[in-house]
C-alpha cells in the first residue's frame, strides 16, 4: 500500500443516501459526503420552503455531546457566549474562536441537561441530571472542531461525536402544522431557539426549533436507523417536500446567514463579521475565553472591514471573490452571492471597508471586467419569520 | 440544415453560410434555473473551443464555448428579457447567437444527433 492511498478521502454515504436517490436527487460531493444538490429544481424547492415546508438532510453536520462536571465553565473558556446561564432546553448561537479571535467555526449549543423524573414509590423528587451540552457544528469543519475541543477541554470532560445520529431540518411557514400532525402536542409550547427530547414511539428524538433558512422550523436529531422512516412520515404530509443543498444556500443567503468557509474564516473576527450578538454582553467584560483580547480590542477600536449585504440591479449575479469598488478604489470582496428567487434580483454578502459599510452606500461590483452598480443593504434581505411566541 | 453537437453540450445548426449556436437540453437540465445569459456582441471573433458566452444559473456561472471559429453576427435579444427560455426551449427559442463559419471542415469533428444522444446516455 502506498502512502497516497491513506490520504485520499473517500466520499462517504450518509444514512439517507438511497432515499435521496429514490426521490430523484442529483447527488454531489459536499463536506466529504454524497449530498443532494436538488430534486425538482433549486427555485421550485426554494419557493416551496418559503411557502410550505422543505425537508433537508443535514446529517453531514457534526453532532457532539459534551458532558462532565464544570462542563459549562470549561465551554466558556472556548466560546464567547454565556453558557453557564443558558437554561436547560435553551439554544444559543456561538463561535469557536482561536487565540487571535479568528472564527474557527460557528455552531449551535443547547443545554441538554436531562430532567430526571421523581419516583413517588421510591420517595425521590424530580431533579436535573448531570450537565450536558449538545453542539451542532459545520460538516466541513467537524473533524478540526473535534480535535480543537478535545485538545482544549480537560480530560474530565467527555466529548462524544454522535455519528450514529442523523440530522434533518423541516423548514417553512407550514413546518409546525405538518410536524404537529405527525406528532401531536410535542412542539406546542416551543419557541425559536428551544429544544426538547421526545420519544416518538420507541425512537428518541431531539427536536430543536431553529434552522438555516430564516423561516420557522425544526431540526430533528435521531438514530441513523430510523431517519428514513421519519422522512417518509414527514413527506407524506401535503406541506412537505424534500429540498436540496442548492436551495438551502439561496435560502440562507436571503436570510443573511453567513456560511462558514466563505463568509466566515479563521482570519475573520466576530466584530468584522457583524456577529456581536453572539458575544454575550457580560462576557465582553469578564472575558476568560480564547481570543477575548482581540475581540475586546475590535469592540473598542472598531474594525477595518465589516460584513454587509449587497443588492444588485439587473439579473447578473456577483459570486464569491468578486471585487467591490467605491469609485476607483477597491474596498472589499464578495464572499457569497447569487440570484435571489424570492426577490427576483441578485444579492450578495461580502466584506467592505468600514467607511463604505453604511446601508444605502452606492458601490460597484466587478464581474468579468464589468462594473455592476450595487447598494449596501441591511441584512436579512428577506425578513426572518421565526416563531418567538408571545 | 444540419445540426451538430459538441462534447461540451453546445449545439450548432448550419444554414447556408451562417450557423446558430445554443446549449442542449441536457446542458440546461444540469445547470438548473437560468437567471442570466451573457452573450457576445455582433462582430466578435470567436475561436473554436474558446469562451463565447456565460450562463448564470441560481447555483453558479458556467462558460459556453464556441463550437467552431467564426464571427458573431447576432445575439438572441429575447434572452435578455427572458433567460428562462434556455430552460424551456434550449434547442429552439433559447438559441444564443448566430455566427459566420470560418471553416466548414471544423464541423466534421462534431457529433450528429444520434451520436450526441449516446454520448449523454453514457454520462
Amino acid at each position: 500500500m502506498s502512502d497516497d492511498t491513506d490520504t485520499i478521502q473517500e466520499t462517504e454515504a450518509l444514512p439517507l443516501d438511497a432515499w435521496h436517490r429514490r426521490k430523484g436527487a442529483r447527488m454531489v460531493p459536499f463536506a466529504g459526503y454524497h449530498m443532494p444538490i436538488q430534486y425538482e429544481g433549486i427555485v421550485i424547492e426554494h419557493d416551496w420552503t418559503r411557502e410550505q415546508a422543505g425537508l433537508f438532510d443535514v446529517s453531514h453536520m457534526g453532532q457532539l455531546m459534551v458532558t462532565g462536571e464544570n462542563v459549562a465553565a470549561e465551554l466558556e473558556k472556548l466560546l464567547p457566549g454565556a453558557i453557564a446561564t443558558l437554561k436547560p432546553g435553551k439554544v444559543r448561537y456561538s463561535l469557536l474562536l482561536n487565540d487571535e479571535g479568528g472564527i474557527l467555526d460557528d455552531l449551535m449549543v443547547t443545554n441538554a441537561t436531562p430532567w430526571i423524573a421523581g419516583d413517588e414509590e421510591a420517595g425521590t423528587e424530580g431533579h436535573w441530571g448531570d450537565p450536558a451540552y449538545y453542539i451542532v457544528v459545520n460538516g466541513a469543519t467537524k473533524w478540526d472542531d473535534i480535535a480543537w475541543l478535545r485538545e482544549h477541554l480537560p480530560d474530565e470532560i467527555t466529548l462524544t461525536h454522535m455519528d450514529d445520529h442523523a440530522l434533518i431540518a423541516l423548514q417553512g411557514p407550514n413546518a409546525a402544522t405538518a410536524l404537529n400532525r405527525v406528532m401531536r402536542n410535542v412542539i406546542d409550547d416551543m419557541v425559536f431557539m428551544e429544544s426538547v427530547c421526545h420519544d416518538f414511539g420507541e425512537w428518541p428524538l431531539r427536536i430543536t426549533r431553529a434552522g438555516y433558512t430564516g423561516e420557522d422550523g425544526f431540526e430533528i436529531s435521531l438514530p441513523n436507523e430510523h431517519v428514513e422512516t421519519l422522512c417518509n412520515r414527514l413527506c407524506a404530509e401535503i406541506e412537505v417536500r424534500p429540498v436540496g443543498l442548492g436551495a438551502r444556500d439561496s435560502l440562507r443567503l436571503e436570510a443573511g446567514l453567513p456560511l462558514y468557509g466563505h463568509d466566515l474564516t479563521a482570519e475573520i473576527d466576530p466584530v468584522s463579521a457583524d456577529l456581536t450578538f453572539a458575544l454575550t454582553k457580560t462576557r465582553r467584560e469578564t472575558g476568560g475565553y480564547k481570543g477575548h483580547d482581540y475581540v475586546s480590542a475590535a469592540l473598542r477600536d472598531g474594525t477595518k472591514n465589516r460584513r454587509v449585504g449587497l443588492v444588485l440591479d439587473g439579473r447578473l449575479p456577483a459570486r464569491e471573490g468578486a471585487k467591490v469598488f467605491a469609485g476607483d478604489e477597491e474596498v472589499g470582496r464578495v464572499t457569497s452571492g447569487g440570484f435571489s428567487p424570492t426577490l427576483g434580483h441578485p444579492i450578495a454578502m461580502g466584506y467592505v471597508a468600514m467607511a463604505q459599510a453604511e446601508p444605502g452606500t452606492a458601490l460597484e461590483v466587478e464581474v468579468r471586467n464589468k462594473r455592476l452598480p450595487a447598494k449596501v443593504a441591511t441584512l436579512p434581505f428577506v425578513p426572518h419569520r421565526y416563531h418567538r411566541g408571545k | 440544415m444540419a445540426r451538430y453537437f459538441t462534447d461540451e453540450h453546445e449545439w450548432i445548426e448550419l444554414d447556408g453560410d451562417t450557423a446558430t449556436v445554443g446549449i442542449t437540453d441536457y446542458a440546461q437540465g444540469q445547470l438548473g434555473d437560468i437567471v442570466f445569459v451573457e452573450l457576445p456582441d455582433a462582430g466578435k471573433a470567436l475561436e473554436k473551443g474558446g469562451d463565447a458566452a456565460v450562463v448564470e444559473s441560481v447555483k453558479a456561472a458556467s462558460d459556453v464555448y464556441a463550437p467552431i471559429s467564426g464571427e458573431v453576427t447576432e445575439a438572441n435579444p429575447a434572452l435578455e428579457d427572458d433567460p428562462s427560455l434556455v430552460n424551456s426551449d434550449p434547442e429552439g427559442e433559447g438559441w444564443f447567437f448566430r455566427m459566420t463559419v470560418a471553416d466548414k471542415g471544423q464541423l466534421d469533428g462534431l457529433m450528429d444527433e444520434a451520436k450526441y444522444k449516446s454520448f449523454c446516455d453514457g454520462l
